[in-house]
């Protein structure tokens, strides 16, 4: 472990403030962010609600259970020090790499691509674990090296192999949706941790003509292959087929909706995967235009909060780990979102918190965890530095 | 904040180095703030587009939801069919109607059902499942009433619609099996795909869709089943088909023709009548089947529509195993028929010359042990062919002691018998050669009588008819034929077709002809066991070998009360009778095997059949015809439904 030599700054700030009041600490949360994640999980609630054609099974009802573990788990890991959290971030980073591996070896076909494993008679998804590993991992990083060193290059190399593994990891499955998901967040840690404009421009500009030159040197079944990401709208029962009819739910909704259990395309199993990737177009319809907006302002107000959050952090830590999160929230929706209303065509994003799934919900609620802890514990100072905006 | 006087300087800056050490948390703010603008913006913008969707276009997509949608479905392909040699249909396709339900176009289901019963009558089977359908589906699906509707019933629903809202016929496709029985274990059967299936390949939950189960239907099941197509459709709110759009038709199964002459295979069955019996006809020149019965069968058509709990019992527990394809899948002692092998075996093994005669007192000690031959008085001095010829137990009891076990078991190998063919069917069986180290592995010891046993094919030694068949045609050829069923896929010819493009068996010719000639003698010289296996065509002779196979130990007691008659046995304890023939014998084209389970003696049971069969086989000649013998092949045709 003395490769990761970072840690022994931490041992450092364990005796500099040896605080371990979980009361006191409990007060600290930011209970209305919690409150606007409740409010979130109900409206999943009543959505769910709807698309098991009125009625608590099979959906709304267990959602709402794994959704109370959530909260308490949510609070639990907003409770623990970010010093603890620094510690764990390297062996949580190297099981989600090991459970990425493993998916890829004896992964659970769902849905035609390798994404799920059964871990303990639970449906598992590494992907989704992955995400808060190379966060968690990535913060710890930068949190080390601080932001004057971000400026040597040779710094970079070990983050980015880092940023690297799980989104090829993730590529295979194969599972372009998640894969983006986590390098664009990847991207966003480095571009927060101050890696200089300079270095921004040379790694970005190359990257068209890069592309340009790899595709004309693929096979045509590669290029096949990459066609078929790209465009799942030309398989004719696949993605494309979802989002016509996705789109037909929504504009049957009109401005005030159809009414609550009453939407016409949802309650007669026109949309495909209703209680899950579709949950938003459910809502679309039987709300209308006001829900649906009403929906993403709320989704907004989280993303926006989230990151106002990080912002009030004394630490490199805990700033990257909140915007991490924030990150990661918002691109769940906007990808989700944008499926949805036909603007990408690609599939397998829930929707956060309101989306049928266990996976994805206990992932993004120990992701809160860690943003509230960020908060928690926000006025725990980089020893040796000075924050010039106090 | 973004600094106040030169922002973009303070954004590039890479390193200031009067400045206090900083911890980034102004860099971070900004940057920040930045990737927040961008957060907000794509919010924004879906939130325009779910307005634009919502209320602008709106209007145009509402009139999309509540007049016209478009709903693709797939079309099950219609399945290949499998023809015999001369192209008569053995399974088809047959156009058939079933009456579906629409349950939201009628207010009374219950008398509608009932006025329908009127008219078809369902019986509780149906009334069940279709209370359990009306339970689960949705009121826009249709539940299917009947189906296999005759001719006639449909025209009576069409003409009774006005009383039967909501009853519709709809045109699907049955299995035809024409020759019902007659083909069973050969052809198959098809049935309604399981859980399982559906897993694997989700277009098996068409409606429609089968899988085949027995037989060809299932070794052929991915060249006969085809590509699903599919049909684009105008559908209603509420889910009603109002009209079609496009149609992609899906790629048909390709049809399957097999080496069968469905003529033969009839004259087969009528020949063992109501015996438990199996034969089996080849082209000893190609391994092409000719004709494979296996009595009594089953009417596979029957599975299309979901066999009755009764019917399948009374199947499953009928000692006589209708469904067993018993050419296959039936494993039977040799007896005697396992003689040849043991002379070739021996001969190659250099054990014994064809010349070598040995004496025949009846009896045979060994270990302490006496083992008789079926003749208690003996047949004296005799060589090889004689000792084929008279079928001498002791003979060959001797020859196995001198040349044990793995020469023989090598020699069988090579001729077909204890080893898996590969033939176009499921379930087919290996069969045994035994050997000491085969025992070993199975736990038990192996003793010296055994091997005595196993000379004259009792004890372990297990074969199939099919095996049988594929013996004498190695013996009868000198080529080492491959048994097959399939000619063509889709009329192109696969190979195997030519006469002789089988390679040698690894036997000296010598060898060969020294079998060939004891076992013509067993056919048509004075004191053959097989006399009545003598052909009454002019100029053809045929050459065959006998086999009685217990299927229970006779007592030394029971043997030595001279009392000993087997046919006073209850019927499933007396021997198998077994033939196995080749004919003509200068230029041998046929090779026959039967077996009739518990025939009693294979000289009186099996070799009558067997002449009666090769007779026939001759007769007809399938393998040189182009069409069947006698007949056009319209004639050949059955009579359809």
């Amino acid at each position: 472990m003395n490769t990761f030599g970072f840690l022994k700054s931490d041992k450092r700030l364990l005796r500099a403030e040896p605080d371990f009041r979980p009361m006191a600490r409990l007060l600290q949360v930011n209970w209305l962010y919690v409150l606007l994640v409740c409010l979130l999980a109900g409206v999943g609630y009543v959505a769910l609600y709807s698309a098991g054609g009125g009625s608590a099974k099979p959906f709304a009802g267990p959602q709402m259970v794994r959704f109370g573990f959530g909260l308490v788990m949510m609070i639990a890991v907003a409770l623990v020090s970010p010093r603890i959290l620094r510690i764990m971030a390297v062996p949580v980073y190297l099981l989600s790499i090991l459970l990425l591996g493993l998916v890829l070896r004896m992964g659970h076909v769902g849905k035609g691509a390798e994404r799920w494993i059964n871990l303990a008679g639970m449906q598992f998804q590494p992907s989704e674990f992955a995400k808060i590993g190379l966060i968690l991992m990535l913060a710890t990083w930068f949190h080390r090296i601080g932001n004057e060193r971000m400026g040597n290059p040779l710094r970079l190399i070990m983050p980015a192999i880092l940023t690297l593994l799980p989104v090829v990891l993730v590529l295979k499955e194969p599972n372009l949706g998640t894969a983006t998901i986590i390098g664009v967040i990847g991207a966003t840690l480095f571009f927060a941790a101050g890696m200089r404009l300079w270095q921004i421009v040379l790694l970005v500009a190359p990257i068209p003509f890069l592309g340009k030159f790899i595709y004309g040197h693929l096979h045509d079944y590669q290029k096949a292959r990459i066609d078929t990401f790209l465009h799942p709208e030309h398989d004719p029962l696949g993605a494309g087929y979802n989002i016509i009819q996705s789109k037909i739910a929504l504009g049957s909704g009109g401005m005030w909706g159809e009414g609550y259990l009453h939407g016409s395309q949802g309650q007669l199993n026109f949309l495909p995967e209703k209680q899950t990737d579709f949950i938003f177009t459910m809502i679309g319809e039987e709300w209308g235009f006001a829900g649906g907006i009403a929906v993403i302002g709320l989704l907004t107000t989280l993303t926006l909060g989230g990151m106002l959050i990080a912002m009030r952090s004394r630490n490199q830590f805990g700033r990257l780990l909140g915007l991490g999160i924030a990150m990661d929230f918002f691109l769940y929706c906007a990808v989700n979102l944008s499926m949805v209303m036909g603007a990408i065509p690609v599939g397998g994003v829930p929707l956060p918190l309101i989306s049928y799934g266990g996976s994805a919900m206990l992932t993004m609620m120990f992701g809160f965890g860690l943003l509230m802890s960020a908060w928690v514990h926000r006025n725990e100072r980089d020893p040796g530095f000075e924050d010039e905006d106090d | 904040m973004f600094s106040r006087k030169r922002p973009f300087r303070t954004l590039l800056r890479s390193r200031s180095q009067d400045a206090p050490v900083r911890s980034g948390r102004g860099v971070f703010t900004r940057r920040a703030l930045v990737v927040m603008a961008v957060q907000a913006g794509v919010l924004g913008a879906l939130g325009r587009r779910l307005y634009n969707i919502q209320t602008v276009e709106g209007d145009h997509l509402r009139q999309l939801a509540e007049r016209n949608r478009t709903s693709k479905r797939l079309l099950a392909p219609a399945r290949g069919t499998v023809h015999d040699r001369f192209g008569v249909a053995l399974a088809d396709n047959k156009v058939s109607w079933r009456a579906l339900l629409m349950p939201e176009e009628t207010t009374d289901i219950a008398s509608v059902i009932e006025r329908f019963a009127q008219i078809v009558p369902l019986d509780e089977h149906d009334r069940a499942r279709i209370e359990r359908d009306l339970k689960h589906v949705h009121k826009y699906v249709p539940v299917t009433l009947h189906e296999f509707l005759s001719w006639d019933d449909m025209a009576r629903i069409e003409l009774n619609a006005p009383s039967l809202p909501g009853v519709l016929v709809d045109v699907g496709s049955t299995r035809l099996y024409p020759f019902q029985d007659l083909t069973a274990h050969i052809v198959g059967y098809v049935a309604p795909p399981n859980e399982d299936d559906v897993a694997k390949d989700t277009t098996l939950s068409l409606p429609g869709m089968r899988v085949g189960r027995a037989g060809i239907e299932q070794t052929q099941e991915s060249v006969l089943r085809g590509d699903p197509g599919s049909v684009e459709m105008e559908v209603n709110a509420l889910g009603r088909v109002i009209g079609e759009i496009d149609r992609v038709e899906g790629q048909q199964g390709e049809d399957v023709r097999l080496t069968l002459d469905v003529g033969l295979q009839s004259k087969v069955l009528e020949r063992l009548g109501d015996r438990v019996a199996s034969s089996v006809v080849m082209d000893c020149r190609n391994g092409e089947v000719l004709a494979m019965v296996s009595t009594p069968s089953f009417d596979p058509s029957l599975f299309d529509s979901g066999v009755s709990h009764a019917q399948w019992n009374e199947w499953a527990n009928d000692p006589r195993t209708p469904l067993v394809d018993k050419a296959v899948s039936g494993l039977y002692p040799p007896g005697s028929t396992f003689k040849p092998a043991v002379a070739m075996g021996a001969l190659k093994a250099g054990a014994v010359t064809p010349q070598d005669r040995f004496n025949c007192p009846g009896y045979f000690d060994m270990g302490g042990v006496r083992f008789h031959c079926w003749n208690k008085w003996g047949h004296g001095m005799i060589n090889m062919r004689e000792a084929l010829k008279f079928s001498c137990d002791v003979y060959f009891y001797e020859v196995a002691r001198r040349c044990g076990m793995d020469p023989i078991k090598a020699v069988g190998n090579a001729m077909g018998l204890g080893v898996k063919l590969d033939i176009e069917l499921p379930h087919v069986r290996a069969g045994v050669i035994p050997t000491p180290e085969w025992r070993q592995q199975h736990g038990f010891h192996w003793n010296g009588g055994d091997t005595v046993n196993a000379g004259i094919g009792q004890g372990f030694v297990q074969v199939t008819p099919l095996a049988l068949a594929t013996y004498v045609s190695r013996i009868a050829s000198g080529r080492n034929v491959q048994p097959h069923l399939i000619r063509a896929t889709n009329d192109q010819i696969s190979g195997l077709a030519s006469l002789d493009a089988a390679p040698a068996v690894d036997i000296p010719q010598e060898h060969l002809n020294v079998v060939r000639a004891g076992m013509f003698a067993v056919v048509n010289e004075q004191r053959g066991t097989a006399p009545k296996a003598r052909l009454d065509l002019p100029d053809v002779q045929m050459a065959g070998k006998t086999g009685s196979a217990q299927v229970r130990r006779v007592s030394r007691a029971l043997r030595e009360s001279g009392h000993f008659n087997s046919m006073s046995l209850p019927w499933e304890y007396r021997p198998h009778a077994l033939f196995i023939c080749f004919a003509p014998y200068d230029d041998p084209r046929y090779a026959v095997s039967v077996v009739v389970e518990h025939g009693n003696a294979g000289a009186d049971e099996a070799a009558p059949l067997a002449k009666q069969i090769m007779t026939d086989t001759l007769l007809r000649d399938p393998s040189n015809q182009s069409r069947p013998p006698g007949q056009t092949v319209a004639q050949a045709e059955p009579e359809q439904g």
